[in-house]
Formats: C-alpha cells, sequence, structure tokens
C-alpha cells in the first residue's frame, strides 16, 4: 500500500469548500444556486469519506445525492417561478432561536473534543483497510445486521408506497 | 540522476496498474495516454459516424477534405474554434460557462478505471464500477445547468427530458449491473459445466476483479445461466443508449421539436465540449458493459485454446487488423479518379495507408504484441458497440416521450428485479452443486 500524500493539504482544502458551500447555500438568493453550492459540499464530503479509507461510503454519496437526489432537487427548482421567490424575504427573523440551537451544537462539540479523547483512534488507520472496504461492509450488512438491514429496506418500500397513495388520487 | 531512472524503470516489472503500484510518473504518463486515445476515437468516431451513416442511407457522405473526407473532423475542429463564443444576454454567466465543463469532466473521469488490461489501467478501485456508474451520473448535472442557464424554452425542456429520462434508466441500468456483480462472487463451472471451479468469495466491485472472476470462472458473464446473463447485457445495452441521449432515445436534443436541446445556445468551443462529452461517455458505458459482460481484455477462448501456438495465433490478430485496414488504403488509392486534380487526394491516401500498414508491422514484433494485445481485444469489443450506436441512429426511429417512460419503468425496471432475483436462485443452485461436490 502507499502511503497517503499531502493529508492536511487535502482535509483542509474539503473541509474548507464544505463550509464554503454550505454558506452558500443558506446566503444565495437563487434557489439554483444554493442547490449547485450544495452539491459541491456533498462532493466534497465524498471527498472526506475517501481520506477515511471509505470508498464504498463516497461512492453511494455521489451516486445517490449528488448524481440522484440533487438531480431531483433541481428539476423541482427550475420548475418553480424564481421571480417571485426573489422578491420575498429571505430570512426569518428567528435570531434567538438560531443562536440557541447553534450553541448547543458548538457545546456539543465542544464537549466531546475536549471529553472524548479516549473513543477516538489518536493514530493512523492500519493500512488495507481500504482494499476490501466493500466486501467487509457486505459482510457486516448481510451477516450480522441482516435483520435489522432487510428491515430498514421493508419500511423504505412502505414509505415509497404511501407517497404513490398519498400523491395520486385514483390509483 | 540515477534514483529518478530507477523510480521510472522500477514500475516496468511490475504487475499491477500504476496506481496501486504508487507510481506517480506511469500514473501521468498512463492519464496522458488515456486522453490521447480517447481524443483520437472521438476524431475517428465523427468521420465514421457520418460516413457509416451516409453509406445506410445510399449517399458518400464526406468527400471533399482529404481523400474520402478523412480530414473532415479536423477542419470541423478548426471552424468550431474559430467560431464565435456567444452568450445569451439574459443567460446566468456563471452557471452556462462552468456547465460544459462539468459535462466533460465527468465524462473523462470515469476512464480513471477502465481496465483496457490487467496492468493498463491508470489504477483499480475497490469500489470500480460503483465509481464509474456514479461519476457518469454527474453528467446529468451538467445536463441541466446547461438548460437552465441558457434561459431560453428549448433548452429548459430539453434539460428536463434529459434529467427524467436519465434518473429512470439509471435504475434498470443498475439492476442489470447488480446481477452481473451477483456473479463475481459464485464457485464458477463455466458454460455447461466446462472448466474447473474458481474460487468462490465474497465477490468485487473492482473493475479488473470483474474481468478476473469472468477468466476465473471460464465464462463471459453475458453467456453465465443462459439467457439471464444476456438478458441482464440486453438491459444494459438498453438503458446505456438512454443514458447517452442517443438515438432512438435523443429525445433531450431532438432536433425536430427542440431545435438543439439542452445545448441550443451554445457554440463554437462550448459546444465541441458537449460533442466530446457525448462521445466520450460513450466510450465509457460501451467500456463498462464489455468489462462486465463480455470479459474486458480476455481474448476469445482464452482457456480453451491456449498454448504456445494458439497465443501466438491471437497475438497477431492486432497486426492483421492493421494490415488489413491499410489494404482497404491502398485498393481505394487504384480506384482513385486519375484526373490531375485528384493528384493530391491520391497520394495523401497513399501515404495513410502506408502510415497504417507501418503500424501493423511494428504491431508483429513480439515485444510489442505481447504488451498490447489486451488492449486491441478491449478496443475491438468497444468498437463493435461504436458501430451499434450508429446502426441505432440509423435504424431506428425516435421514440415518443411517453413510450419512452413505459420502456424504462414499465419494462425493463421489472425485467431487471425479476432477473435479479433468478440470478440469486441460479446463483444459490450453483453454489449448493458445488458445495454437495466437495463434500462427495
Amino acid at each position: 500500500m502507499n502511503p497517503p500524500v499531502a493529508t492536511p493539504f487535502f482535509f483542509y482544502l474539503l473541509a474548507g469548500t464544505m463550509l464554503m458551500g454550505g454558506i452558500l447555500v443558506i446566503t444565495r438568493r437563487n434557489a439554483v444556486h444554493s442547490a449547485l453550492a450544495l452539491i459541491a459540499a456533498l462532493l466534497a464530503q465524498a471527498g472526506l469519506y475517501l481520506m477515511l479509507y471509505a470508498p464504498f461510503v463516497a461512492g453511494v454519496q455521489i451516486i445517490l445525492y449528488a448524481g440522484g437526489i440533487m438531480v431531483l432537487f433541481l428539476f423541482v427548482i427550475m420548475l418553480v417561478n424564481l421571480e417571485r421567490v426573489q422578491k420575498e424575504r429571505q430570512f426569518n427573523k428567528q435570531w434567538l432561536v438560531g443562536i440557541a440551537a447553534a450553541g448547543a451544537l458548538g457545546g456539543l462539540f465542544i464537549t466531546i473534543y475536549t471529553k472524548g479523547k479516549g473513543i477516538f483512534l489518536d493514530r493512523a488507520m492500519p493500512s488495507g483497510l481500504e482494499a476490501e472496504n466493500t466486501q467487509k461492509i457486505s459482510v457486516l450488512l448481510y451477516g450480522q445486521y441482516m435483520f435489522a438491514f432487510e428491515i430498514a429496506s421493508l419500511l423504505l418500500l412502505v414509505a415509497i408506497i404511501g407517497a404513490v397513495v398519498m400523491a395520486k388520487k385514483r390509483i | 540522476m540515477q534514483p529518478i531512472i530507477d523510480y521510472i524503470t522500477s514500475y516496468l516489472n511490475s504487475t499491477q496498474t500504476p496506481g496501486a503500484a504508487g507510481n506517480f510518473f506511469w500514473a501521468f504518463v498512463y492519464i496522458l495516454l488515456v486522453f490521447l486515445g480517447l481524443s483520437v476515437a472521438v476524431i475517428a468516431m465523427n468521420w465514421l459516424e457520418r460516413k457509416i451513416l451516409a453509406h445506410m442511407q445510399v449517399r458518400l457522405g464526406p468527400m471533399r477534405v482529404g481523400p474520402h473526407g478523412l480530414l473532415q473532423p479536423i477542419a470541423d475542429a478548426i471552424k468550431l474554434l474559430l467560431k464565435e463564443d456567444i452568450m445569451p444576454a439574459e443567460a446566468d454567466s456563471f452557471v452556462f460557462w462552468i456547465a460544459p465543463f462539468i459535462v466533460v469532466l465527468a465524462a473523462f473521469t470515469v476512464f480513471v478505471v477502465v481496465p483496457f488490461g490487467p496492468t493498463h489501467a491508470i489504477t483499480d478501485m475497490n469500489i470500480g464500477i460503483l465509481f464509474m456508474l456514479g461519476v457518469s451520473s454527474l453528467s446529468v448535472l451538467g445536463i441541466v445547468m446547461a438548460g437552465w442557464a441558457s434561459n431560453s424554452h428549448y433548452p429548459l425542456i430539453g434539460a428536463l427530458r434529459s434529467s427524467a429520462q436519465m434518473v429512470s434508466y439509471e435504475v434498470a441500468m443498475g439492476l442489470a449491473v447488480v446481477s452481473a456483480i451477483l456473479m463475481t462472487s459464485l464457485h464458477g463451472l463455466g458454460l455447461y459445466g466446462a472448466g474447473s471451479a474458481g474460487t468462490g468469495d465474497t465477490g468485487t466491485l473492482s473493475m479488473i476483479g470483474i474481468v478476473a472472476a469472468q477468466q476465473e470462472q471460464h465464462v463471459w458473464f453475458v453467456f453465465k445461466f443462459f439467457p439471464l446473463g444476456l438478458i441482464a447485457f440486453f438491459i444494459f445495452a438498453i438503458a446505456m443508449v438512454a443514458e447517452t441521449n442517443r438515438a432512438p432515445f435523443d429525445l433531450p436534443e431532438a432536433e425536430s421539436e427542440l431545435t438543439a436541446g439542452f445545448h441550443t445556445e451554445y457554440s463554437g468551443f462550448r459546444w465541441s465540449l458537449f460533442f466530446l462529452a457525448e462521445y466520450s461517455a460513450m466510450i465509457a458505458v460501451s467500456s463498462i458493459a464489455v468489462t462486465l459482460w463480455l470479459g474486458g481484455w480476455l481474448r476469445p477462448f482464452p482457456n480453451l485454446l491456449h498454448g504456445t501456438t494458439w497465443d501466438l495465433v491471437f497475438n497477431l490478430f492486432p497486426g492483421i487488423t492493421f494490415l488489413f485496414l491499410a489494404a482497404i488504403c491502398f485498393y481505394s488509392t487504384a480506384r482513385m479518379p486519375k484526373h490531375p486534380y485528384f493528384k493530391i487526394q491520391t497520394m495523401g491516401l497513399a501515404g495513410f495507408g502506408a502510415l497504417l500498414a507501418l503500424i501493423g508491422f511494428v504491431l508483429f514484433v513480439p515485444a510489442v504484441f505481447v504488451r498490447v494485445q489486451d488492449i486491441y481485444w478491449f478496443a475491438m469489443k468497444v468498437a463493435a458497440f461504436m458501430y451499434l450506436y450508429i446502426w441505432y441512429r440509423g435504424t431506428f426511429p425516435r421514440y415518443r416521450f411517453d413510450q419512452l417512460m413505459k420502456v424504462g419503468w414499465k419494462i425493463l425496471l421489472p425485467m431487471g428485479l425479476g432477473l435479479l432475483i433468478l440470478t440469486a436462485v441460479m446463483g444459490m443452485r450453483s453454489e449448493l452443486q458445488h458445495w454437495v461436490a466437495s463434500i462427495l
């Protein structure tokens, strides 16, 4: 296996892209621009998964979020009349709730960062994990967690059927 | 100096791809080679498509620029680069500007994992096929952006059609791919039980691993569990035409209804990027089909007809192919009109034939043909698909949009689901047979 190359550089690049994307999503007036910024953030996230030696999750992230869900998002946004939206107020005046929520989340992060060091690995991951990442996940999903996995898929099926039933008047 | 030379030569005896061996120099060289090869293939496809379509319609096609129009693609490229670059006044300039680049990036990036041979790939990823499907599904984003940013009616309708079509056919395509991946995990007994049992494992998503599994199981997956593999291949072959927006599924750019669909407002260099992306996406999906079902770089009958004699026979194919092309060139040279106006064209065609013959002779050198024969077989299989694309375009009338959706959701999707279940059942059966045989 090859040693990782320029890890801090790529980490800061991807993290910076993600943060920029996230900020642009909420500050852009044009909904299509927001969606595109969200796609950039999601792709940067896929890059971070790759850095964590989880190529399978990265691949699923690209194919599901960036390639599937966001295309449907754009599909809907393009049909919305954007001119009317641009005249509306962009932010609700809920400073207090926003600050409280952000403060709570920040506090949580700080607590975990200071007190939870024992939980996380503080050294590099053992190499070679990347080469059989998919196989390991498949063995876990279809072996140890098979029951939970099948129930989750059943739940999704029920959700799909429910959506069709509720959306369609005459079946 | 010496460490650099050592670094470069150290890869030469490697049995891995440059990406896996961690050799940046050779990875870079491979990237350049793939880029160059793709560009040449797109240029060749441009000429071949016009020529073959013309002959299917009893026309001559391009004949003026160069002998038999051979220089036509180059003339077209120069014309496109010199054209004025127009951007609509009401267009969203940033999105309009970036859309063609996204389409091109998505179409070219997938070639990182395409295996032209056991070592002839830029790199081999654990998630190879997932990466290819994921990145190629990003190209629809570029198309949607192009259609929306043009701020015009036809492009918007084209983009809407395109996104609906690509998202629908991705589902059927994914199911067909999954049934092929399922086959990689089995102990193979080959077609009709011929050959030896391979090693059953957890299966693989790696492009090189998929081809290796076919070699181990002594069967191309298109023939495995006949006709299940064939049906999966069939579903993929239909879905991939819809994914690349080609006839008879070219509704997003239906010229009789939408002028040119999502790229109506593009011109010059930007338009040529869409053109480039369309053709390299066609090559990319064809390579997925070849890798998954047609044995990738494997030559016909690698296990049945082996030994030094057969190896030599199959190794001679690349050279013979080029000599055959050269022979066609020389035959056409002899048939050129004898009028002095055609003197330069005749000389040019003879020169082109000589070049092809030279390549053919170089391919007879043992050191060369051993290294390129896997690339040759891969390219020949992909070329067959490219011909099919042109053939479809010359043959089938365009689908209506409701027909397109019906084919995707009501025919291909249930077929794919049933096929996946049947493949799993047949796989269990063959695994049980193997298990019983190992006990007795």
